[in-house]
């Protein structure tokens, strides 16, 4: 099968760049598979999880993927592979921000703890899957 | 003339001055390692937004462009977001952004236009107080973040955002230091709002599908690659920042040894002409009798 180049980057790091043959990717309206010679298209990301053809599997929240002919990219603004999830760990992390939120004193520092805990909640549902 | 006493104390303390400085270059050696590897890291997920909005850009354009790319058409309120680091010692780093900071608010002030300023880190802030103290209008405080994310970026591009949108200002300019070498840093000012797009990059303007819309991506788009911008200021900033340091300390360190090399010298000759004068003493005192 044909194979074309894709990118997976965060703000962070590069997590993904080579060659692949099909990516599976968590578009806003639904997962598109994108395959060689894709046509050109660009479409927001939500929440959830990118699958390689090598059985790499990552999760994503927030961003963009765009095909182009110079291949596959996606802008994730928050990007981890699935192994590297531990899923005890995540759930004291999820503890921890509970805790902040209930610590939280001004609107500000609540706002911030909310949205950390909604990440990790994402995070969470989408290794349970 | 110091006593001997006083010269031995005084090279006894620039030897503990140098062991300081010395620690702390290794220390920001390190650190410029770690900080270097992140602006590096940065820097591709940057260079293809770039690309991607220049792409988007080339296709919307005239009145129907959202204020965050074009701007509000205004140029009477202008916003400088200066970073600078949350400690000292570490050279001209932080004065030099704040120089150019300082020369753009002159010239703003001089013709006439409203300045308002964003402090990100505390040195910039202390400096910029003595003059400025009633136009800064918020002070971000990094002081307690030990790994600089994404976060932090996003928190400020989230408080920027809000301003811009509750008409506060029209322009934006982020003030950082650019990193180019250990020895060389480039203090940077760069155009946030209306967003700086090299034009012409995206000539090739393919047949894109877009989901949700054109429009509605770019305005998710924007504020993100402010967030984005403002992150590789930061990360930039802590790079030069560790240069900044790890000469500074370089040249600290060397200066300490030219001085003990100085004092001791100063130290011997003391010594000697004590002893010359102690035997010529003895001597004529033996003669005499």
């Amino acid at each position: 099968m044909a194979s074309f180049p894709f990118e997976l980057v965060s703000p962070e790091r590069v997590l993904f760049s080579g060659e692949a043959t099909q990516v599976v990717v968590p578009a806003s309206e639904g997962e598109i598979t994108v395959l060689a010679n894709h046509a050109p298209f660009m479409s927001a990301l939500r929440t959830g999880i990118v699958t390689i053809d090598n059985g790499q599997r990552l999760f994503v929240r927030g961003g963009f993927a765009d095909v182009s002919a110079a291949g596959l990219t996606v802008l994730a603004e928050q990007a981890v592979p699935l192994d590297e999830i531990n899923p005890e760990a995540l759930s004291g992390q999820i503890r921890n921000a509970e805790e902040d939120l209930r610590d939280a004193k001004s609107d500000e520092v609540r706002a911030r703890a909310q949205a950390k805990l909604d990440g990790l909640n994402a995070m969470m549902a989408a290794i349970r899957n | 003339m110091p006593s001997l006493k006083d010269l031995r104390n005084r090279i006894a303390s620039v030897k503990a001055t140098q062991k300081i400085t010395k620690a702390m270059q290794m220390v920001a050696a390190a650190k410029l390692r770690r900080a270097q590897a992140a602006a590096e890291a940065a820097r591709p997920y940057a260079s293809k937004m770039e690309a991607v909005l220049a792409n988007l850009a080339a296709g919307i354009s005239g009145s129907d462009a959202p204020a965050l790319l074009a701007g509000n058409g205004k140029d009477q309120v202008h916003l400088l977001i200066v970073c600078t680091a949350e400690r000292g010692l570490c050279g001209a780093f932080n004065s030099s952004i704040v120089r150019l900071a300082r020369e753009r608010i002159n010239s703003l002030l001089a013709a006439g236009k409203t300045v308002k300023i964003l402090c990100v880190g505390k040195k910039g802030f202390e400096q910029l107080k003595r003059n400025y103290e009633r136009h800064i209008i918020d002070v971000v405080d990094l002081r307690s973040v030990k790994y600089l994310g994404y976060g932090e970026a996003e928190m400020i591009a989230t408080k920027v955002i809000g301003l811009f949108e509750q008409g506060e200002f029209d322009v934006a300019t982020l003030f950082y230091s650019r990193f180019r070498s250990v020895i060389s840093q480039i203090p940077t000012a760069q155009g946030l709002i209306p967003a700086e797009i090299a034009s012409g990059g995206g000539g090739t303007k393919a047949a894109y599908e877009y989901e949700p819309d054109e429009a509605e991506i770019l305005s998710t788009l924007l504020p993100r690659n402010i967030a984005v911008q403002i992150f590789r200021a930061l990360l930039e900033n802590a790079a030069s920042e560790q240069g900044a340091r790890m000469s500074a300390m370089d040249n600290a360190t060397r200066n300490a040894g030219e001085m003990i090399k100085k004092q001791t010298q100063k130290y011997n000759r003391s010594r000697q002409a004590m002893i010359t004068k102690e035997l010529i003493e003895i001597i004529s005192g033996a003669e005499a009798l």
